[in-house]
């Protein structure tokens, strides 16, 4: 199924970017040949596939990813907002979220 | 002193006998990395703290103190591993500004044995490309050939070492972006097992697929470098407990008997002549040496790209979510609405590459489409897996080229996406599987470009998997200095 403008539009909402009008036409056709070449794996028979979402080491720990659930230090309010665009009183600023 | 030619083992014996100081060398390092800066390697150069750790080294050596295993070693770092209080762009316009409040694992372990942290290069927009074209920052250039792409996406880190900017560097590697600069440029450069190094503080790109890891000249300080980095870290979940070896010593030994497998898939259509001849003549000189060769099959090597690039997009389009004008970097001041401010820092912030990515993985995640995109790239991952355990059960390392060609001219592949990505065709898969990978330098092309063989090992075997590079780099011999006259 070729991917058309407002399929571009749609994912770009999703994704939240707004394309100029140029940047929706070059993706529509570079995204079309991108998706053609990916049919090919509909060639494969995968029903009995099972799904493989990360590697799981061979010889590491699989309960690697637990940890004690206790108090540790973080960054702290100053350090955590000092990259930010805008800030105050160590929170986050951005324009109005509701009515605007 | 010229830092192309001097092993770290070797340069950490000359500091200890007090022959160079290591405020000299840093000093040699940062007039090259000013000399060279039309190869636009680097994005920031961080002078004051390379002499700070220099004055440190020389100090201990007056001291008489014991030196640590990276003493002295003058390192640059791809600008997608964050470094405290230094800028870390990833090379994108949207990160232009973020200086973050904490290092990367891979840094502070650097810092520890006594490495120079040079400055941090330059690389392709949130490590995705082939070419270190998509930076934010401009082009990186061939040092072979400056009118050619060094590779990428650690296209910084491969000219850095390959031009003598410093001894070494880190880059990260996704789908080949170590090993593909490496080749490109003629370095060293390995890619290890998943989970083998800490990606705490890496800028994440596909999760499930990232890993850092070193280039160099030498496959020795390939392996010195691995063994500081290596490890478990409880900051990032998935790095593995298993046992951190000492990878230079496993050095030493032969490859009398090591069973190197060579995959039919990887030698057809579309590999350049000249990369096909090198290589095989690096397996021909494994053969004297007295290793044997075994024919296996990776069926589904095909399928590889495909399945890259939806499961690696998909996962970046989920990490790039971060990136909002809230917390860090730019922000798009025009914006009325929060909505707005989103979509249009986003726009005006990411480049060209940069979103088509998140668009295509927006789309296979999407509703009605997440089975028939997503869904099925995992399964055939699972199969390109398969694919590498049932060749490991009749071989120990496997030899492929690791690019199609040789370094390809700037702006050739910039129109087509699709071209860029198939050049990746023999280095996705070991990410796929999670399994090590390294590219050697095996030679120069007739137009003087050099060509790199690819060796795939076994998860966590990193000791085979160097020690085999080890002994075909010394019966290669070969001295590759680019002619670079600046």
């Amino acid at each position: 199924m070729p991917i058309t403008k407002k399929d571009v539009e749609r994912i770009a909402e999703l994704g939240r970017l707004e394309l100029t009008e140029e940047e929706a036409e070059l993706f529509t056709g570079q995204l079309g040949s991108i998706i053609d070449h990916i049919e090919k794996l509909s060639e494969l028979q995968t029903e009995d596939v099972p799904q493989m979402s990360h590697c799981v080491p061979a010889g590491g720990n699989v309960e690697y990813a637990k940890r004690d659930d206790e108090v540790r230090p973080g960054l702290g309010q100053t350090r955590a907002v000092e990259n930010a665009p805008d800030a105050e009183a160590g929170y986050f600023k951005v324009p109005r979220v509701i009515g605007g | 002193m010229e830092l192309g030619k001097i092993t770290i083992s070797s340069l950490r014996k000359r500091l200890a006998a007090g022959e160079v100081k290591a405020a000299d060398l840093c000093r040699a390092a940062l007039d090259r990395i000013e000399s060279l800066s039309e190869l636009n390697a680097f994005i920031t150069v961080t002078a004051d703290g390379a002499l700070a750790s220099a004055r440190e080294i020389d100090r201990a050596v007056e001291m008489g103190e014991p030196l640590p295993p990276l003493a002295g070693a003058v390192i640059a770092v791809k600008d997608n591993m964050v470094t405290r209080d230094v800028r870390t762009t990833a090379g994108s316009r949207i990160l232009f500004n973020y200086r973050p409040p904490y290092s990367a694992t891979v840094i502070e372990r650097l810092q520890a044995a006594g490495a120079l942290l040079i400055g941090k290069t330059n690389l392709d927009e949130f490590a995705m490309g082939s070419s270190t074209e998509n930076s934010a920052y401009g082009p990186v250039k061939n040092p072979w050939d400056v009118t050619r792409v060094p590779g990428g996406s650690s296209g910084g880190s491969a000219v850095a070492v390959a031009a003598g900017m410093a001894i070494a560097a880190l880059g990260s590697d996704t789908g080949g972006s170590v090993r593909q600069p490496a080749s490109l440029s003629g370095v060293v450069g390995l890619k290890p097992t998943y989970g083998r190094v800490s990606r705490y503080g890496l800028i994440a790109f596909g999760s499930s697929l990232d890993q850092i890891g070193p280039l160099a000249n030498s496959v020795e300080d390939v392996a010195l470098i691995l063994g500081v980095i290596a490890g478990r870290d409880p900051n990032d979940s998935t790095s593995s407990d298993s046992k951190v070896e000492d990878y230079v010593s496993a050095l030493q030994g032969d490859v009398r008997g090591l069973r190197v497998g060579i995959p039919r898939e990887c030698y057809g259509p579309g590999l350049d002549a000249e990369v096909k001849e090198k290589t095989e003549a690096a397996i021909k000189k494994l053969e004297d040496m007295g290793a044997e060769t075994v024919e296996i099959s990776l069926p589904h090597t095909e399928y590889a790209v495909p399945v890259y690039y939806l499961i690696a997009t998909a996962e970046a389009s989920a990490n790039l979510a971060r990136y909002d004008g809230v917390r860090f970097g730019f922000r798009a001041e025009e914006a009325v609405t929060l909505k707005e401010m989103y979509s249009q820092t986003r726009d005006q912030g990411f480049g060209a590459e940069v979103k088509r990515r998140i668009m295509l993985g927006t789309y296979a995640l999407s509703a009605g489409y997440y089975d028939q995109y997503y869904g099925k790239a995992q399964k055939v991952r699972s199969l390109i897996e398969r694919d590498f355990r049932e060749a490991f059960g009749r071989c120990d390392v496997i030899a492929t080229p690791t690019a199609p060609t040789p370094a390809f001219k700037l702006g050739e592949k910039a129109d087509d996406p699709l071209e860029m990505y198939l050049s990746d065709i023999y280095t996705i898969t070991a990410n796929l599987a999670g399994v090590p990978a390294l590219s050697l330098p095996c030679g120069l092309s007739s137009s003087g470009l050099p060509i790199g063989v690819q060796l795939i090992g076994k998860q966590f075997d990193e000791a085979g998997l160097l020690r085999a590079a080890h002994n075909l780099e010394q019966a290669l011999g070969l001295d590759l200095t680019p002619p670079l006259s600046l």
